[in-house]
């Protein structure tokens, strides 16, 4: 591991700013580790020669004395966000050498203000996925190793290239995408910071759509004020999304002053669910403690209807993807199944061939619950379902400032375990999806290991639009949980 | 009006028929995108990522667009829905780029309303509007470019279209007719939407049912896109007869999609072609829900030009029109200008006979519009001031409006050039009479004899002598006193 | 509910997905399972909630009718599998 890729993005940016490293020397040893970390499969697309102009050009924007806000910053791309003439795949066979002739808000802000591309990161299948193993172009490998066992573990999903890159130390930093957890739980899993803002605060132009009402993209870091950096970085109010808010987006490294003083943290009995792992209740037992020490209160709330929230997203996000996946049909871009001798058997042989069985399967699910005689039964249900949802949050807002939850039921598993059994799959978004379905920002911050050596988070949810106090407590927690742990696999180590 | 009826073999047979109309507003630029909105031009060259339905791409609402349904709306006299939403209506097509056509379902923009439809007998028929909602044109598939291979042009995906679905008021192919007239002519006033058919910016789908006088209503039939106002009342006559045919024999009227033939003059079923749709309607979550806040509409409504209707009402109190006359007059926007300024200052009943009789007359034979006419307004006011200051005759004015419309000269110069004055001097006509009369010793000896016809017999001679130029007022006078 | 083969057959039909008879079977098995699942949320009592249009509490966003975009034909069918003079081609659709 080179010494300027074990660092955070914060430290190097104060690196690059006292011109002790330029971008270029920063990018190169990047460039190097993603090199280096090829059998994690992270990067689907590495895009170096882009890497090494966009860092030269960068360091002259420095000597111009117009840095950025993440000037000279290499970073991975989750392959969800559109790049200009950049291979976008969304991970799936069905986008097969697609270009796209613009490029994503967000990835457009982050290199507006400065950051350097490395590669597009692998992930599930259009999002789909907790494991990053229905991805089209294979799975990614966890770098964590449970002690004494060498089975691969999955990184988590659907963010996992992202995830395993940041962890791996191949990447300073990543862009994630987060619809029922898609951040924070390959976060957990790769013991790193990952954060889904407030739905509306990044602009989902030109981000692969899976699900629209829940998509929201956030920063994959390895510390709390890396992810304020990074999110001050991609936020911001987009004319071309209408689902966009237009707030200014404040500074939110202001946001870290470590003091969370008579703050009120909410505890909601819901979250600990049968089964659970005794290390896990612990862990959130620990960081209440914290929080404590810290100065804030904790306060027992309810969180009424959360055992439905899974239930509910199950229905609305493949509804959602039904419909959004139904552009993929192998006349204007991407796959086109050859042999078809009509258009109906181009539709159906390239989606067939296009899509994987997950996939399938959620726009089956999400077709059929949109269909005529179950519409109510099911779509219009969940939908109501997600209104009390959101007002359970609602409610305890206005008891607490902030809920402290772990982030996920378990600590990563072994790639394998759990992909023939989907309700397996999607109970891993247990903790996630509640704040999703209420449009809530989170993060999972890395808070200890499990019993084998794995990272477990534990995530803070917020109010809408106070990505701030997730941020502040967030960077309380990571203070006083220490995380220092390396994962097995590190980069040109 | 007698009722419209058909005769079949077990009695008399009543149509009912309502109208889905697919009105394209007139904008800059789409629904949901910044992509031009222009008819023709290269294929896929007014096109954006949006229209293609590319991956990421998101609709953002045209604010004008919006404002053009709310100011159809009300020119439909129609409730404004505060609270609309967006949909999806899901369904593959080649050139459904998306997949999915954004539309709206449950929550239309715009509720009841009704319109108005002018008879030629002057009845006035009202027809109800069931709503009104936005939603995008599809692209275009041309098959006969290669063989086996469909091509698709997408300038038109994304393109802003009003879909105004009539109550099933509707009683004949006249009637018909009119609505689609009407329609047209209220889009046309208020400039949402150019009614073009031949170009595809006004399509109509109608909904046919036929029952007996009195009795509930029948199974309909869809038949989509008739694309003129000809094709549709025929269509609407050759599906009638078709159900009532089918009942009679003892068949029984499915509720399907039809098409029709204009070649053939028949309908004939899209089953087969077109599998059982599930169309999966849900809210649009790229969209938020529409809010139209009162303040807007009273905006909008503030800056309605007169509409069609109001006119009609203002012409014959104002004019004294007669309903037909003044129907037509206004049933364009620029027609009914054109007629104002012709009228202003005028005897407004010779000026309407004027427009509604030569001045369309002409325009129909040279196949123009109003735009393109030689003669403009002010040319057609000095003609009849020339007429009623007696400078020319009756006569002699439509002589001089065709030397008008052929030539493109005003009319006082040709009455100089061409000496049509009339002769209104005594002397003169004097002279000329009393020339007739004496070529004429049998003529009067009739006059005198009681035979009051052979009056007008001299009044021709008259005219004839002096070439249509000889008041015809004064000549009546004159050979009353000298013969009388 | 557990849906059947040719519930499977139908959906996966409106979705333009081929599935083979083979796996006809393992799909509709895996479906009803996930329904069933879902199904949880018939227990909750939701007379009178208004079903959620969107999460963010703002009006919808309009743009003003300008004409900022088009013009891009290469941009536009670049990606296509098959395009020619400028139009995206298929096999001929019958109308």
């Amino acid at each position: 591991m080179s010494e300027l890729t074990g660092i955070t993005l914060s430290r190097a940016r104060d690196l690059l700013t006292k011109g002790e490293v330029s971008s270029k020397e920063l990018t190169q040893a990047h460039v190097q580790a993603v090199e280096a970390a090829r059998s994690l499969n992270a990067y689907i697309t590495e895009t170096p020669d882009k890497a090494l102009k966009m860092a030269e050009a960068s360091d002259a924007r420095r000597a111009k004395g117009e840095a950025g806000v993440v000037e000279g910053i290499p970073l991975a791309v989750k392959d969800l966000f559109c790049t200009e003439g950049v291979l976008t795949t969304a991970g799936s066979h069905i986008l097969d050498g697609f270009k796209p002739p613009y490029e994503s808000t967000v990835t457009g802000n982050l290199w507006r203000n400065g950051a350097v591309m490395l590669g597009k990161a692998n992930l599930d299948e259009f999002a789909m996925g907790s494991s990053n193993e229905t991805s089209y172009h294979g799975p990614v490998e966890n770098p964590w190793r449970r002690q004494g066992d060498n089975r691969p573990l999955v990184p988590g999903g659907s963010s996992g290239g992202s995830a395993a890159a940041v962890a791996a130390r191949a990447a300073l930093a990543a862009t994630g995408t987060d619809t029922g957890g898609s951040i924070r739980q390959p976060a957990s899993f790769a013991g790193i910071v990952g954060m889904k803002p407030t739905y509306g605060r990044c602009s989902r132009w030109g981000i692969v759509a899976f699900a629209s009402s829940l998509d929201q993209a956030g920063p994959m870091t390895r510390s709390v004020r890396d992810a304020a950096i990074m999110l001050r970085a991609m936020a911001g109010h987009d004319e071309k999304d209408s689902t966009s808010v237009d707030l200014p987006v404040p500074d939110y490294e202001q946001a870290l002053t470590g003091d969370i003083r008579g703050l009120k943290v909410g505890i909601p009995r819901e979250y600990r669910v049968e089964g659970m792992p005794q290390e896990i209740e612990a862990l959130w037992q620990q960081g209440i403690q914290w929080l404590k020490d810290a100065g804030a209160e904790p306060v027992d709330i309810s969180l009424p209807r959360t055992h439905y929230a899974l239930p509910a997203y199950y229905i609305i996000a493949p509804a959602e993807a039904s419909s959004n996946l139904a552009r993929y049909d192998g006349v204007r871009f991407g796959l086109r199944a050859e042999g078809a001798g009509s258009l109906e058997e181009l539709y159906e042989l390239t989606r067939e061939a296009g899509f994987g069985r997950e996939v399938k399967r959620r726009v089956l699910i999400g077709t059929y619950v949109l269909s005529a005689g179950y519409y109510d039964a099911y779509y219009n249900k969940a939908r109501k379902v997600r209104t009390l949802i959101a007002q359970d949050f609602h409610d305890a807002y206005k008891e607490v400032d902030v809920i402290l939850a772990p982030t996920a039921p378990s600590a990563a598993f072994a790639i394998g375990d759990l992909v023939d059994d989907p309700i397996a799959m999607y109970l891993n978004d247990v903790f996630t999806v509640p704040a999703s379905l209420a449009g809530l920002p989170a993060i999972s911050v890395p808070a200890g290991l499990s019993g084998d050596g794995l990272p477990l988070g534990l995530q803070l949810i917020g109010k809408a639009f106070d990505e701030e106090t997730v941020l502040r407590v967030g960077g309380v927690l990571e203070d006083a949980a220490q995380f220092t742990h390396e994962p097995a696999f590190v980069a040109g180590r | 009006m007698a009722s419209y009826r058909i005769a079949g073999n077990t009695g008399e047979w009543e149509v009912v028929c309502g109208l889905e109309i697919h009105a394209q507003i007139i904008s800059k630029s789409k629904l949901f995108s910044a992509a031009a909105t222009e008819f023709g031009g290269e294929p896929n060259s007014q096109v954006s990522p949006v229209d293609a339905g590319m991956p990421g791409m998101l609709p953002v609402i045209n604010r004008f667009c919006v404002e053009q349904a709310i100011k159809t709306g009300l020119g439909l006299r129609a409730q404004i829905n505060r609270h609309s939403v967006f949909e999806r209506k899901n369904y593959f097509y080649a050139d459904l780029p998306q997949g999915y056509q954004i539309s709206q379902y449950l929550e239309p923009l715009v509720g009841e309303g009704t319109v108005y439809l002018d008879m030629p007998d002057g009845e006035v028929i009202p027809v109800g509007i069931e709503r009104l909602h936005m939603e995008q044109d599809a692209g275009k598939s041309l098959h006969d470019q290669e063989p086996g291979k469909t091509y698709i042009d997408l300038n038109r995906s994304g393109v802003a279209l009003m879909e105004i679905v009539s109550k099933p008021d509707i009683r004949s192919p006249e009637q018909a007719g009119a609505y689609i007239q009407k329609l047209r002519s209220i889009l046309r006033y208020l400039g949402t939407c150019d009614g073009n058919m031949a170009e595809g910016s006004l399509r109509c789908d109608i909904n046919v049912s036929v029952r007996k006088p009195g009795a509930g209503l029948g199974t309909r039939c869809e038949v989509k896109n008739v694309n003129s106002v000809r094709f549709v009342m025929h269509a609407i006559e050759a599906e009638a007869t078709r159900q009532i045919e089918l009942i009679e024999e003892g068949g029984e009227v499915i509720q399907e999609t039809r098409l029709y033939d204009p070649r053939k003059g028949e309908t004939r079923s899209m089953r087969g072609k077109e599998e059982a749709h599930d169309y999966r309607y849900f809210p649009d979550p790229d969209l938020l829900p529409l809010i139209v806040e009162n303040d807007w509409v009273e905006r909008i409504k503030a800056d309605m030009p007169e509409l069609p209707d109001e006119k009609k009402q203002r012409f014959i109190q104002d004019y004294g029109l007669g309903a037909y006359d003044a129907g037509v007059l206004v049933a364009e926007r620029e027609t009914a200008d054109f007629y104002e300024d012709v009228a202003n200052g005028r005897d407004a009943k010779t000026a309407a006979n004027w427009v509604t009789g030569e001045f369309f007359g002409a325009m129909n034979k040279a196949g123009v519009d109003l735009d393109e006419a030689p003669v403009n307004a002010a040319m057609l006011g000095e003609l009849l001031d020339l007429m009623a200051d007696n400078t020319i005759s009756g006569r002699i004015a439509k002589d001089v409006f065709e030397e008008m419309w052929e030539t493109g000269k005003k009319a006082g110069a040709i009455v100089e050039e061409k000496g049509l004055k009339q002769i209104t001097d005594t002397g003169e006509l004097e002279a000329i009479l009393d020339k007739v009369i004496a070529e004429n010793p049998e003529q009067v000896q009739q006059v005198k004899d009681g035979n009051q016809k052979v009056m007008g017999w001299f009044v021709g001679q008259a005219m004839k002598a002096t070439g249509g130029k000889a008041n015809p007022k004064m000549v009546n006078e004159l050979l009353r006193k000298k013969l009388g | 509910m557990a849906v059947d083969k040719d519930t499977v057959a139908k959906i996966a039909k409106l979705a333009r997905i081929r599935v083979e008879p083979e796996q006809q079977e393992a799909l509709t098995q895996e479906l009803s399972n996930i329904l069933r699942w879902v199904e949880h949320l018939g227990e909750l009592d939701t007379d009178g909630v208004e079903p959620m249009t969107s999460v963010v509490e703002m009006n919808l966003k309009m743009r003003e009718d300008e004409v900022a975009d088009g013009r891009r034909q290469n941009d536009i069918v670049a990606n296509a599998p098959e395009s020619k003079h400028g139009f995206f081609v298929v096999p001929r659709v019958v109308e």
